[in-house]
Parts: C-alpha cells; sequence; structure tokens
C-alpha cells in the first residue's frame, strides 16, 4: 500500500521507496529525515481541501511534511516489524 | 582573519545551536521553534576559565554535508574551512535534540568521522523527559567516542560542564577517545539508530500533546479559518490594544512640544525643535505601542511552532502560484521586516522559487508601513464597530494585510508564467514539536524591538526629517504663500506632484514620497513636519491632532490612492540593498523595483479613479 493510501494513526513500516520518482535532492531529504526502507512510519494528517494537500507523517521520532506525489513513491506494510535493514544482525 | 581559536556549533535544524550560542556568549540571536531560523553564520566571543577568548561561531542547521540550500551552505563552508577569509574550525560543538535521537545521531556521525576535536550538546533534554525518554549521555560518549554533555540551552543547564570541557579541548588535553571512520550514508543510520537505542535506558509512553493539537491546527478546513482568525485577532488588536499606550505617548509628546515652546524664545532653533524633531519624530514614535502588539503575535507564532504549522496549511495554496509552503515562513517573517525576510528565503533549495519569493517579499506588509496605514486609517476611518465587537479600523487594517498578500500571491503567480518559469518545487518539511514561550523570552524580544525601532526613530528618521526641515524652511515664503510650497523641497515635490497629480496624490504626498525612500515610516514624520510648518502662523491649527488636519486637507479618494500605493511601492533602501546582495547583482532587483512602482502607480490609480466615480473626491 502507498503512503498516501495508509490510513492515520495507524503505524506501519517502509516497505519500498521508489527514489525515480523523486529528484535527488529531494532523495536525498527524505533519506536525511531517516525515511528509508524499515523506518517505521505513520500518517498523521492530510492536508488540503478534499485531501489534495500534504501529508504529515511521523517517521522515527520526527514529525515530517510532504506532497502527495512524494508520499505517493513510498510503499508501506502495515504488522509487525520484520525489517532486516533497520536491525543488523 | 581572527587570530582566536575558533569553535563552530553545528547541527541539524532546530537542535537549539542558538539557545546554546546565546547562552554561552551572552549574544541575542534570533531563536524560533521552527527549521531554518539561523541563515547566516555569526560570531561572538566566550572566555575559557582561564580566561582565553575563544571565538564561537553559530551556524545554520543542516542535516548533512551536502546541502541543499544556501544556507546549509553557508555551514558546510564553514566547518570544511571552505569559507573565504576564514579559518577551519579548531572544534566543534555539535548540538543534538535528546527528544530526536535517531536522526540527529546520523548527522553527529557524519560530523565526528571530520576528527575535529569535538565534544557533543545533548540538547532539549527537558523535552525528552516530556516525551517520557530517559538519556544516558555516558553510554551516548561511550558510543560515539566524543564527550558528551547534557545541556538545557534556554535554561542554561549544563552550560558550565560543557565549558569545562571545551577548556580540555582546547588546551590540547589528549582526548580519551578516538576518531572513527565514516561511512556511507546507510551504514551510519543504521549505527545512528542503534547507538540511539542503547543510549535510550527508558521510554514510557506519553501523551501526544502535538498530534493532538495538530489535529486541529492542521485539518484542511478548521486549520485554515484559525490561521485567518489568528491574523485577524492580530491586527484589531493592533488598533484596540494599542489605543490606550498610544494616547499616553502621544500626551507626552505634545508636552514636550510645550516645553520647546515654553522655554525656547520664538526662533529658527524653536522652529527647528518643534517641527523637525518634536513634531516629525514625535509623530512616528506614537505608534510605538502598535508595533509592538504586533511582534507579540509574531514572536508567538514563532516560539510556539505554528510558523511550520502556517507552511503546511498553506502549501496547497502556494502551489497554485508556482510555490511550496516553506515559502510561506520567510513571507510571514516580512510581516516584521522585509530585510530578514528575504534573508530567510535562503532555506529555499529552488533557485527559482527563492528568487520569486524574494521578488514578492516586499509585498507583505511590514511593520515599518504600520505607522503610515495607523495614521491614514485613524485620520479617516471612523472607529466605530461594525457588529460583534469587529473594529472598523481594524478591518480595514486586516484588508489591507490581506490587500498586500493577495498581491505578493497573483504576482508569484503572474512571475512563475513569465520571468523565473520553471518545474515547481516539492513541499518537504519537518514539523517541529510545540512549545510554550517563555514569557521572559517574549519580553526580551519585544524590548528588542523597541529598541531598534526608537534607534531607527532617533538616527534615519530623525536625520532625514532634519534635512526635510532644512529643505522645506528655506527660503522663508512671503506673506500669502504656503511655506511648504515656496520652500526649495516644496519646489523639487512640485516636479513629483506633476507625476503623481494623475493618481489623486496632492503637494503633501508628493514632499513625503522621496525622503520616504530612507524609511518608510519618514511617510508620517514628514507629512506632520510639513503641517507643523505651515500651521506656524496659525495658531489654532496647532492645537488639532495631525490626523484633524488631514482630515481638512485630504480627501478620501486622496488618502485611499495613498494606502494603496503603500501596499505596492517599494520605498525601502534597506530592502533594495539586501535584495541586491542576495540575487548578486542589479539585474533583478532592478526587475523588483521597477514592476513594484509599475503595480504602486497602478494600484494608487485604480484606487483614486474608483472612489473618485464613487463621489468619495
Ligand atoms: N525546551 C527546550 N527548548 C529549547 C532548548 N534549546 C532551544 N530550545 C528552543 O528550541 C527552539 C529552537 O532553538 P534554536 O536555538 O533557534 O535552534 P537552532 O538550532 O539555532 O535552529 P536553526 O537556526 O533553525 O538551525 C527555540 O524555540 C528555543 O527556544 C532546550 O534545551 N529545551
Ligand atoms: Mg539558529
Amino acid at each position: 500500500m502507498r503512503l498516501t493510501d495508509l490510513p492515520l494513526r495507524q503505524p506501519a513500516y517502509v516497505d519500498m521507496i521508489d527514489w525515480s520518482a523523486l529528484t535527488p535532492s529531494e532523495g536525498q531529504r527524505l533519506r536525511e529525515y531517516g525515511l528509508c526502507e524499515g523506518a517505521s512510519v505513520e500518517a498523521l494528517h492530510h492536508g488540503g481541501f478534499l485531501g489534495k494537500g500534504p501529508i504529515a507523517c511521523k517517521v522515527g521520532r520526527m514529525t515530517i511534511a510532504m506532497r502527495r506525489n512524494h508520499a505517493a513513491a513510498v510503499t508501506v506494510r502495515t504488522g509487525p516489524d520484520t525489517g532486516a535493514q533497520d536491525e543488523p544482525a | 582573519m581572527s587570530m582566536l581559536p575558533l569553535v563552530a556549533l553545528v547541527g541539524n535544524p532546530n537542535a537549539g545551536k542558538s539557545a546554546l550560542f546565546n547562552a554561552l556568549t551572552g549574544a541575542r540571536q534570533k531563536l524560533g521553534n521552527y527549521p531554518g531560523v539561523t541563515v547566516e553564520r555569526k560570531a561572538g566571543r566566550l572566555a575559557l576559565s582561564d580566561g582565553r577568548p575563544v571565538e564561537l561561531v553559530d551556524l545554520p542547521g543542516t542535516y548533512s554535508l551536502d546541502p541543499t540550500s544556501p544556507d546549509e551552505q553557508v555551514t558546510r563552508d564553514v566547518v570544511l574551512g571552505k569559507q573565504e577569509g576564514e579559518k577551519r574550525p579548531d572544534a566543534l560543538v555539535i548540538v543534538v535534540d535528546a527528544s530526536n535521537l535517531d536522526n540527529h545521531l546520523r548527522f553527529t556521525l557524519e560530523l565526528i568521522a571530520l576528527g575535529l576535536p569535538t565534544v557533543v550538546a545533548l540538547n532539549m533534554v527537558d523535552l525528552a523527559t516530556r516525551d517520557g525518554l530517559e538519556l544516558d549521555a555516558n553510554i551516548l560518549s561511550r558510543e560515539l567516542g566524543v564527550p558528551v554533555i547534557s545541556t538545557v540551552a534556554v535554561r542554561k543547564r549544563g552550560l558550565d560542564h560543557l565549558r569545562q570541557e571545551l577548556d580540555g579541548l582546547m588546551n590540547g588535553a589528549p582526548a580519551p577517545y578516538t576518531a572513527r571512520p565514516a561511512g556511507d550514508f546507510d551504514t551510519t543510520r543504521n549505527e545512528a539508530r542503534r547507538i540511539a537505542r542503547a543510549a535510550i535506558v527508558r521510554e514510557t509512553p506519553s501523551r501526544r500533546l502535538t498530534a493532538a493539537v495538530d489535529r486541529m491546527l492542521l485539518h484542511p478546513v478548521i486549520g485554515f479559518v484559525i490561521l485567518l482568525a489568528l491574523l485577524f485577532v492580530m491586527f484589531q488588536a493592533v488598533f484596540s490594544w494599542a489605543s490606550a499606550p498610544a494616547d499616553m505617548l502621544e500626551g507626552w509628546v505634545t508636552a514636550l512640544g510645550e516645553a520647546v515652546t515654553n522655554t525656547l524664545p520664538p526662533g529658527i532653533v524653536h522652529d527647528f525643535l518643534l517641527q523637525g524633531v518634536v513634531g516629525g519624530v514625535g509623530a512616528v514614535i506614537v505608534f510605538l505601542p502598535q508595533i509592538l502588539i504586533l511582534f507579540f503575535f509574531i514572536l508567538m507564532l514563532e516560539a510556539t511552532g505554528y510558523m511550520a504549522r502556517a507552511a503546511f496549511i498553506m502549501d496547497s495554496l502556494m502551489a497554485r502560484v508556482g510555490l511550496s509552503g516553506r515559502a510561506f515562513i520567510p513571507l510571514l517573517s516580512s510581516f516584521a521586516c522585509a530585510v530578514p525576510g528575504i534573508m530567510a528565503t535562503r532555506t529555499i533549495s529552488d533557485p527559482k522559487d527563492r528568487l520569486t519569493t524574494i521578488l514578492i517579499a516586499p509585498l507583505m506588509t511590514c511593520s515599518a508601513r504600520l505607522p503610515v496605514y495607523g495614521l491614514i486609517i485613524s485620520a479617516f476611518i471612523p472607529a466605530r464597530t461594525v457588529g460583534w465587537g469587529v473594529g472598523l479600523q481594524g478591518l480595514v487594517m486586516f484588508l489591507l494585510y490581506v490587500f498586500g498578500i493577495v498581491g505578493a500571491l497573483v504576482a508569484a503567480w503572474a512571475l512563475r508564467l513569465t520571468v523565473t518559469k520553471g518545474e515547481s518545487s516539492g513541499f518537504l518539511m519537518e514539523m517541529p514539536k510545540y512549545q510554550w514561550p517563555r514569557p521572559q523570552d517574549l519580553l526580551i524580544g519585544l524590548w528588542q524591538r523597541a529598541v531598534i525601532f526608537l534607534k531607527r526613530a532617533g538616527t534615519i528618521i530623525l536625520f532625514t526629517n532634519i534635512v526635510l526641515w532644512v529643505l522645506m524652511s528655506f527660503p522663508k515664503a512671503p506673506d500669502g504663500v504656503r511655506q511648504s510650497e515656496y520652500s526649495i523641497a516644496g519646489r523639487i515635490a512640485g516636479g513629483i506632484h506633476l507625476l503623481v497629480e494623475p493618481i489623486g496624490f496632492n503637494r503633501d504626498i508628493s514632499l513625503a514620497l522621496l525622503p520616504t525612500m530612507a524609511a518608510r515610516e519618514v511617510a508620517v514624520s514628514a507629512i506632520a513636519t510639513v503641517y507643523a510648518i505651515d500651521a506656524a502662523d496659525d495658531v489654532e491649527a496647532l492645537d488639532k491632532g495631525l490626523g484633524e488636519r488631514l482630515q481638512g486637507r485630504w480627501s478620501l479618494a486622496t488618502a485611499l490612492a495613498f494606502l494603496a500605493w503603500f501596499v505596492f511601492a517599494p520605498q525601502c533602501i534597506s530592502t533594495i540593498a539586501v535584495t541586491r546582495r542576495e540575487t548578486a547583482g542589479w539585474k533583478w532587483t532592478g526587475f523588483m523595483i521597477g514592476y513594484l512602482f509599475v503595480l504602486a502607480y497602478a494600484a494608487a490609480g485604480i484606487t483614486y479613479w474608483t472612489a473618485v466615480a464613487l463621489g468619495l473626491g
């Protein structure tokens, strides 16, 4: 499921990010915000009339805002964390 | 180049670097609870315990040493010693937000890998505690390989300890720590998470205050209404709260004028003091309460963390005109003054976005326009309510601000379609946690603003007005001719008058237009001086307030046209200078001056002609 479709306040994990849908500097900024495969995310607020505005979501301990086209590049999964990348053995 | 040892404060945005800088050096750098407050390098002095001075520099926050915007570039250049005429720092103080450890430690690791002597300030431990986090600085220090000191910058906690560590670093005491090699981005991030997990010894779930408040403030409809309501209350307050203290100030100014009249014999010194100084500058100073009320609101917005929310709410609208919500922060800052507003555009990464924002920033109503609006509104708009306790004067003020905002958005839209055409950029922003502003910080902020305003009144406004008074007082007019028209200034104004007569400006306004370039408030002092000089032989006129005298000489259509002019006209040398610096040249600066004057002329003209057609001329 895409981050844009994730119900509000439902904890999830990032499955995959389509970096090609982002410009290099946007990709870098998202990475710097801690968004990466395996990171925990939670959608908090949808902004703008008719939900067409930006999305505020929690990544780790941080709240960030991004536009829907960026959020659509992020695939998430709900359920328990099995993200191997998050926790190197 | 200073020969003092150089220590740089670095870290993520909003970690509390400037707060720590202020606490360590006694400086008063601007703080704000949103990312991107500091946009340039600022230096200060710090004394080590043996009395040796050290130069401490506060830097813009950044997420890595790979800059994506001009402010971050500054930080990278300073830290890597690439800044022109500046040596590489001898040591780093890395400031980390304890409540956001996982994220901030990644950049910390990147910085530690530079191999400079380093100490980490684990700041905002109070917020971490509020979030139910308990951290162990010793574990953190062991894992990072550098000393870690817990601090609460705004409460000056942990500062002695931090100074001691700096002592050690600067005295070359070999740190018992070893530098760690840099890894790639993912490696450092995973390492940062591991270390954060190790350092957090306890985590109790806490109330999520910020998320709960955001549910209202970020709501697509409610949030937007709240933003509008905030601005509305702000301008109502500017009028209704200010009236009592403003009357008091006006009483003082009048008393001072009477004192001048009573103690000095009639003559040139008397006239100069009464008309040029007390009358002119006094007319500006009475607006101090209104300006402080405006700043009270701006400081509250900045300190609570609301700025980032305003950006979030405005993003959809800003996207329509080819900008992003991030541009709304410099625009809101421009309510105070366009100069810091234009500086704040350094946080915008896309160059065309940034340029557009610079070009429209002067359209936001800055505090220097407040006296001009205030004078005209109180003279021509009756002080009555329009129902529900809403004052008409405050409403007109609100409309003038809205006029500026709408003008700015339309201008952005037009610019983005033509001269600053380009891909529209995205909106990515960190949303800080809410904080209650501390009363003493607010008071200090207001005090600073009062000092700045009074200094302005006592220097540039006073100086411009003295020059104007001299030009207006000579040569002496023969009987029956108005002094303000016969004088040198009057003759120059006569030339300008030819240009602005079609848009309804009278001779008084023509006279004020040129000196107003120095500072917008001069419009008020200049007009006050014109009337003082012309009223010198007219005892009755002296007793009237400036507003009353305006009513006698201006039509409502002229007054409205004058207001419309002030919404758009780029009448401010400092704004022009900072635009030249930030756009690195005269090309865009000249463009800005040109398009704003054309807009101002058109807006004043349309207002005047419409008003005359409606019978208000
Ligand atoms: N509760 C708490 N608030 C703090 C502390 N240190 C700073 N603040 C507040 O956090 C906000 C950010 O502080 P700044 O010093 O402006 O942050 P900065 O790192 O300089 O931010 P940029 O200049 O944007 O990079 C301000 O509102 C400060 O008042 C702290 O230790 N505890
Ligand atoms: Mg700062």
